[in-house]
């Protein structure tokens, strides 16, 4: 990056006195805003991501290794609707909707086969249960014929970056942040002001109690799995929109990052999960503007043993106390 | 549980060790046991040392840590680089590995085994991933992503293999044994069973949970150390989750809590590997099918947390033919 | 060392007093669930800890076992050799080795291990060899071995459940669980004996056997026990001294008669009415 020779700038005209600001820092702070957006809207898909596994280990404390894949299922299944219908902006709603219902149901039949029978099983059960899961839908997806371990290319829209000063936007940030920020929307709408969200937080709570209410416990599972599968799949959508390649194994990273932003925010909290994806999406362009590209991940990685180590309820998180 | 001490009981255990480490190796270099087969035989006794390392930390001690494939890689760079660059004879650079894999797993188990159940799993399988990375970017030491390879007389010879490699299994196993069948095995036990209760009757969890995962970082670090000689080829890879996953897999098979159901469940999915080879890529799908059925099904998998009993077999074909004999009369 | 400290230091030097509690207080997140609990607790006394649910008596317990630390106040031992110790802030497994033992409310037993490896684990700390000698089965391994399990068959054929040696814990009944979850804490060789609530979900007859064990055990063991109770008849029955405890405060202490007609604990137990028709 080529720096101009040290000058000064006036930034302001001058009132009767001068603002200085020097070219470097100029850039710095060009480069911050720039990354601060990049990290917007990468934290976007992380927050749509993380609130899935949030949702399902509030309400089953179980960690849904499989959910990275259900991101993969989604970019798949858009990638079929899009390379049928077109890369346009009604496409692209079809393509949302399609994946949205395959994903759905995906998450729910994998509650409902693979995870209900061992809800009062020892945790390890589950956990190595999700972790097969995974991989069966990573090694199911390769295998179909029609999908094949080749990456493939997503079809979007042209790119139009939209300059605000010295920083610029593109349309595909512009639509990520704004849809993500809509369905987050939606989703507080359900939980916190619908009959179906107070459920879901009262079988969160207490999985016994809540059934002696009346509640129907598996269907509020499932509709919780199904909630988190359906943004699963728009996170998976907006994520191939940015980075279009995709192939079998293309859900393990974001599915890792997007947990890491759970656990910082808190596991089990929804709005935990938002400030998490958020705060790890910033992180990631930070380092990738500041550092290298090669330490994002690692960031990734090292926030995750950190919170671990030192608060491992997260940043919204509440301690549980065990009865002894 | 202590059967009674005879000295036949020891004997007959000692005739079968020695059957099990010597004569399969007489057969190898007889020819009469072929080369292929003879490799699939070692590399499932190298597995079956991961499987048990993988029953010590999460089957006996009862703590979910899941990259002991970690382990395995650090016994086995470590090993390769005392025999190869240092030049220490083979013997010592595989019990050194395994003692560096040991006191690895004792700084890392300090800070992570102060976390529960979940979360020490993430935290243990990033543990892999993390070194994994660091052995790619260490090129010089490690040849990078595409890893190195290497010459040595294991890997020349298969009947020296099959000795040193078995041999260190049945090691493993008798210690193990006389480990957990003794005050401190039960003091692990009771950690796995109840902490609270553990700890209110004078056992330090946390030491014993460190125990658990040194032993089994031990044990990993020593399968890594027979592993790369023996292939003669390490690659980062080894550290990986996948292969961590491979081994839990195995363990939780043959029965968490079971030493002998992971050999069991090794030499079994080992030899089932490389048979249905012809399923190619549906192979990848094999695998965790077989752990959800397993998982839906027995989760307590082939033996649970009984132990093969080769004292028992003999005494019921003795009861057998004392049976047979008596009816001819 | 703070002047409290010393003070409670002192206290436990005079002759026969085994541990001295010094308001100990305890906050979660907020909720003062004990306060200012004081107590002192004199060689080979059985003491009762009263008070109606979630006044705070397992919460009690577990200060004293090392299972949470007070936030406030001491708490000092004498131990075996007379020696004196500050045991607020040490964690359980220490104060099981310096003799105190206890029982859990809601049965802790080891359930997949046998009967005979749960008393042998808590026998582990008086251990006299190394992990070499178990791993390469030396002659001194096997004889502490034999002392060990010889003495685990003793301790179970005392309380009559020695037919049960080799059985699963899980698999044993309900009373005979708490046996041997009495029996456990026992070869631990204790001095201080905490039993939380040893009579619960006992049946009348049950109730009177325990009572006579309990007796029994103070007399061959040399012990001193503290414990937490509801059945009254038990309470009445076998406790020198009451100490009465509601909302995480000592509202009366003395003997069981006194407790008995003492306004305050039928109020905290049955309500304002009930203290006019006293």
């Amino acid at each position: 990056m080529l720096l101009p020779r040290y000058t000064r700038q006036p930034l302001i005209p001058d009132p009767g006195f001068v603002l200085y600001i020097d070219a470097r820092r100029l850039v710095l702070l060009t480069i911050f805003i720039q990354q601060l957006v990049n990290g917007l809207s990468l934290g976007s898909i992380y927050a749509l991501i993380a609130l899935g596994y949030t949702m399902v280990y509030g309400i089953v404390k179980l960690i849904n290794f499989a959910h990275g894949e259900i991101l993969m299922v989604g970019a798949y299944t858009a990638y079929y609707v899009l390379r049928t219908v077109g890369a346009s902006p009604l496409g692209l709603a079809l393509a949302f909707a399609a994946a949205m219902i395959v994903c759905g149901i995906t998450g729910i039949t994998i509650e409902r086969f693979a995870y209900r029978p061992l809800r009062s099983s020892p945790r390890l059960n589950s956990l190595i249960t999700a972790i097969a899961m995974s991989l069966i839908l990573q090694n199911g997806v390769r295998v179909l014929p029609f999908a094949g371990p080749n990456p493939r290319q997503f079809p979007t829209m042209d790119t139009i970056m939209v300059p605000f000063g010295a920083v610029s936007v593109s349309n595909i940030q512009i639509i990520v942040i704004t849809v993500s920020i809509v369905l987050m929307l939606i989703l507080n709408y359900i939980i916190n002001w619908t009959k179906t969200g107070k459920a879901m937080r009262a079988v969160s709570f207490d999985m016994q109690a809540a059934s002696l209410m009346g509640i129907s416990v598996n269907r509020i599972i499932a509709f919780t799995f199904a909630l988190g599968s359906v943004l699963a799949a728009a996170g998976g959508i907006l994520y191939a929109t940015a980075y279009p390649q995709i192939e079998p194994t293309m859900g393990a990273m974001p599915g890792l990052k997007a947990f890491v932003a759970a656990v910082l925010g808190g596991i089990g909290s929804v709005p935990g999960a938002m400030l998490g994806g958020y705060i790890l999406g910033v992180a990631e362009t930070m380092t990738k503007g500041f550092l290298s590209s090669q330490f994002a991940d690692a960031i990734s990685f090292s926030i995750l043993i950190l919170i671990l180590l030192v608060k491992p309820t997260g940043i919204m998180g509440q301690k549980t106390r065990v009865k002894v | 549980m202590m059967p009674e001490r005879k000295l036949s009981n020891l004997i007959l255990l000692a005739v079968l060790a020695v059957v099990i480490v010597f004569v399969p190796a007489l057969l190898i270099s007889v020819g009469v046991l072929d080369a292929y087969t003879a490799q699939i035989l070692t590399i499932a006794g190298i597995n079956a040392m991961m499987a048990i390392s993988v029953n010590v930390i999460c089957g006996l001690t009862g703590q979910l840590s899941l990259g002991q494939a970690g382990f395995m890689a650090i016994g086995a760079y470590v090993c390769i680089w005392l025999a190869q660059t240092v030049g220490v004879p083979l013997p010592f650079a595989i019990f050194v590995s395994g003692i560096v894999a040991a006191f690895s797993g004792f700084l890392i188990g300090f800070p992570t085994l102060k976390l529960s159940g979940d979360y020490l799993a993430i935290v243990t399988l990033g543990f892999g991933e993390i070194l994994r990375v660091i052995f790619v970017n260490f090129k010089s030491f490690t040849g990078g992503a595409n890893g190195k390879r290497f010459t040595t007389i294991l890997a020349a010879r298969a009947d020296y293999a099959w000795i040193v490699i078995i041999g260190s299994l049945v090691l493993v196993v008798v210690f193990l044994q006389n480990f957990f069948r003794s005050t401190y095995g039960r003091a692990i036990l009771s950690v796995r069973e109840d902490e609270i209760a553990a700890r209110s009757n004078g056992i330090n969890a946390f030491k014993y949970k460190m125990a658990g995962f040194v032993i089994a970082a031990f044990i990993a670090g020593i399968a890594g150390g027979l592993y790369a000689p023996f292939i003669g080829f390490i690659k980062p890879d080894l550290a990986s989750f996948n292969r961590s996953i491979e081994y839990l897999i195995y363990s939780v098979l043959g029965g968490l809590g079971s030493v002998t159901g992971s050999i069991l469940a090794a030499y079994i999915l080992t030899y089932l590997q490389e048979f249905l080879r012809f399923l190619q890529d549906y192979r990848l799908l094999f695998y965790p099918v077989i752990l959800i059925l397993v998982m839906l099904f027995r989760p307590q998998g082939m033996l649970g947390t009984r132990e093969v009993s080769f004292v028992g077999i003999w005494n019921r074909l003795k009861t057998l033919r004392r049976e047979a004999n008596e009816q001819k009369n | 060392m703070s002047k409290k400290t010393e003070a409670a230091k002192k206290a436990c030097r005079l002759s026969d007093v085994l541990m001295t509690v010094d308001d100990i207080s305890i906050v979660f997140g907020g909720l003062r669930a004990v306060s200012e609990f004081s107590c002192t607790l004199k060689q080979g006394e059985l003491v009762g800890l009263i008070g109606p649910n979630g006044a705070g008596k397992t919460t009690v317990f577990n200060m004293l076992s090392g299972i949470y630390t007070p936030t406030e106040g001491t708490i000092c031992y004498t131990d075996a050799r007379n020696r004196v110790h500050p045991v607020h802030a040490k964690k359980p497994h220490q104060l099981s080795k310096l003799g105190i033992a206890r029982t859990f409310q809601n049965i802790r037993l080891f359930g997949n291990l046998t009967v005979e490896d749960n008393v042998l684990i808590a026998m582990h700390a008086q251990r006299k060899i190394t992990p070499l000698s178990a791993l390469f089965r030396t002659p001194a391994y096997y004889r502490d071995e034999q002392e060990k399990r010889t003495r685990v068959r003793e301790l179970l054929t005392l309380f009559k459940i020695e037919s049960r040696i080799h059985e699963l814990a899980r698999n044993l009944p309900y009373g005979e669980q708490r046996k041997l979850e009495i029996v456990r804490a026992l070869s631990t060789n204790p001095q201080l004996l905490l039993l939380d609530e040893p009579a619960a979900g006992m049946n009348p007859q049950e109730t009177q056997e325990l009572m006579e064990l309990i007796r029994f055990i103070r007399r061959e063991f040399n012990l001193t026990i503290l414990l937490i109770e509801h059945d009254m008849r038990l309470v009445m029955g076998i406790c020198e001294r009451l100490m009465v405890l509601d909302y995480g405060r000592t509202i009366a202490e003395g003997l069981p008669g006194e407790i008995q007609k003492d306004p305050a604990v039928i109020k905290a137990y049955l309500g304002e009415e009930a203290v006019s028709d006293a």
